[in-house]
């Protein structure tokens, strides 16, 4: 892909609101294809750093960049067309909609389908097939007629991720994935994940079920005060006494 | 008996001509939270178009009432497209103003209305078989009942249609449920916004073409007054459904035959009952889901 640009590069980003300095002075750099955890307590950042990465929120200082292009400036969108794609914590399906009928439309705002207004979308075409595909990548091309609204909550979070796919994203952002999901669930959403970051995504992952996050991801990042406080190996940052003292020491 | 399926299927057609308005104002408020006071103008200035251009091509004839049908649904579209753009763009996530501006332009078109074709409505003339009956097990059936009923039924299947198997139907179908989640998923709603007042101010145009021929005469005030049903019916059917919609015109149409026949005139006192009736035991319609 990109060769030595590191997918995604925080340059000493910092958010500050009012008088409170959400973020201070983040520095990060992803290589693509690495799949990287972020941890922390409550309130230590961890979502307001994906709002930034994926241009929720504005940083007010540092900068953002993807595959080494400076996206600091781009809205949600733009950065969306360049490749970023994200999960949030609450699930976001079209309960009304099919399952299938839910990736079909991320398909179709990714392959522009969604401006012609007269064309009948056919069993065939490439939307459609973008759905199928993206569906049986998460195992859950069974549900295709599925009405999204009676799935489980384990495989509404898979929908999402199928949908996230069909808009091609270079680098993940999944926001508590595990949260809400019953423990029969775990295993095949965990597979998901695996399969997700093994076709070569970069992935970043904030979850709480840290048993999970530790068997997957190549590395720990530990967010405290709005600071990253550590970046390394799940090993090393196990090992790490200012992380236990900040962190593991107080939550577990 | 014959009493009964005469109040029944003339309370069909006339539930035909609320669902002609109500499906647009449904789906305008479902995708878009607008309140569309303007949907009644839409229908008289399609019904004084359709029937001006209709006459011309022969006035009472067959040909004249389909082209007049015709023109009221392109009139319709366009006029409620122009409106969009122009008046409920500018004011995009602003409910209160949109309603102001929506209420604004229905009371000055009525007056643009009375000025341009006067203030007491014009006799129309219509082909001989519509001003017919036929025989249904006894019944006398006012004919020009089936067409509206027909092309009601026509325009409900076709806006089914175009709502589940369209890119654009789906697109508004998830924008009913969530409108945010289609714009964070990459997707100009607004665009769809556009598409759903030109569908529904097609039907109301066709609306007001059809409430022309089921009161035998054109006025500035046609639509003002269906649109009071029109909304009745919204709310009873749910906001943002468009079978609500179906099945709340026909409910409202014929509980208003039935009371003005049997409880000497009272169909009016009786639809805001039922209405008020909804609103107690279902605050969201029969079928409504939408919250904004």
């Amino acid at each position: 892909m990109t060769g030595d640009r590191p997918a995604l590069e925080l340059d000493a980003v910092g958010l500050q609101i009012g008088g409170a300095r959400i973020l201070r002075d983040v520095t990060m750099r992803v290589a693509t294809g690495e799949m990287v955890g972020v941890i922390g307590p409550n309130g230590a950042g961890k979502t307001t750093l994906f709002n930034v990465i994926s241009g929720v929120a504005v940083p007010t200082s540092g900068r953002v960049l993807l595959a080494g292009d400076d996206v600091t400036g781009q809205r949600v969108h733009q950065r969306a067309r360049a490749g970023l794609g994200r999960t949030f914590q609450t699930s976001s399906v079209f309960a009304g909609l099919t399952a299938g009928e839910n990736v079909r439309l991320a398909a179709q705002a990714w392959l522009g389908g969604a401006t012609s207004p007269w064309r009948f979308p056919r069993t065939d075409d490439e939307a459609s097939g973008v759905a199928r595909r993206c569906l049986e990548e998460v195992g859950l091309d069974h549900h295709l007629g599925t009405s999204a609204g009676v799935l489980s909550h384990g495989d509404k979070r898979k929908l999402e991720i199928a949908m996230l796919i069909a808009t091609e994203p270079q680098v993940v952002l999944l926001d508590e994935p595990m949260a809400g999901v019953g423990s029969g669930d775990v295993a095949g959403l965990v597979d998901v994940i695996r399969r997700l970051h093994r076709s070569g995504r970069t992935v970043l992952m904030v979850e709480h079920h840290m048993e999970v996050l530790l068997g997957l991801v190549d590395r720990v990042a530990v967010m405290h005060h709005g600071e990253l406080l550590a970046i390394g190996t799940p090993k090393a940052i196990m090992a790490d006494p200012a992380v236990q003292k900040a962190y593991l020491g107080e939550s577990v | 008996m014959t009493t009964v399926l005469l109040l029944l299927i003339t309370g069909v057609g006339l539930g035909a001509l609320y669902f002609l308005v109500a499906s647009g104002l449904s789906l305008i408020y479902g995708l878009m939270g607008v309140l569309n006071f303007a949907h009644g103008s839409f229908l008289t200035l399609a019904g004084f178009l359709g029937w001006e251009v209709g006459r011309r091509v022969g006035d009472g004839s067959w040909a004249g009432l389909l082209v007049g049908m015709l023109v009221g649904l392109v009139v319709g579209a366009l006029v409620a497209a122009i409106t969009e753009l122009v008046f409920i763009r500018a004011l995009y996530e602003r409910h209160i103003e949109q309603v102001l501006v929506t209420v604004g332009l229905g009371l000055a078109s009525v007056a643009l209305f009375e000025g341009i074709w006067g203030t007491d409505p014009i006799q129309i003339r219509l082909p001989e078989w519509l001003g017919q009956t036929t025989d249904v097990l006894g019944a006398n059936i006012p004919n020009d009942r089936w067409l509206l009923i027909g092309s009601a039924a026509l325009v409900l299947v076709l806006i089914v249609l175009f709502l589940q198997r369209t890119s654009y139907g789906l697109v508004i179908r998830a924008g009913v449920e969530n409108r945010t989640m289609v714009t964070a998923l990459g997707i100009d709603v607004r665009r769809a916004f556009t598409v759903v007042f030109a569908i529904g101010g097609a039907a109301a145009g066709l609306g007001g073409v059809l409430a022309s021929v089921y009161y035998g005469q054109v006025g500035a005030h046609q639509g003002t007054s269906l649109l009071i049903y029109a909304f009745i019916v919204t709310v009873i059917g749910g906001l943002g459904s468009l079978s609500g919609a179906a099945i709340a015109s026909v409910l409202v149409a014929v509980i208003q035959q039935f009371a003005n026949f049997y409880l000497g005139g009272t169909g009016d006192l009786a639809v805001v009952l039922a209405l008020a009736a909804v609103l107690l035991v279902r605050p969201t319609g029969l079928m409504g889901k939408v919250t904004h």
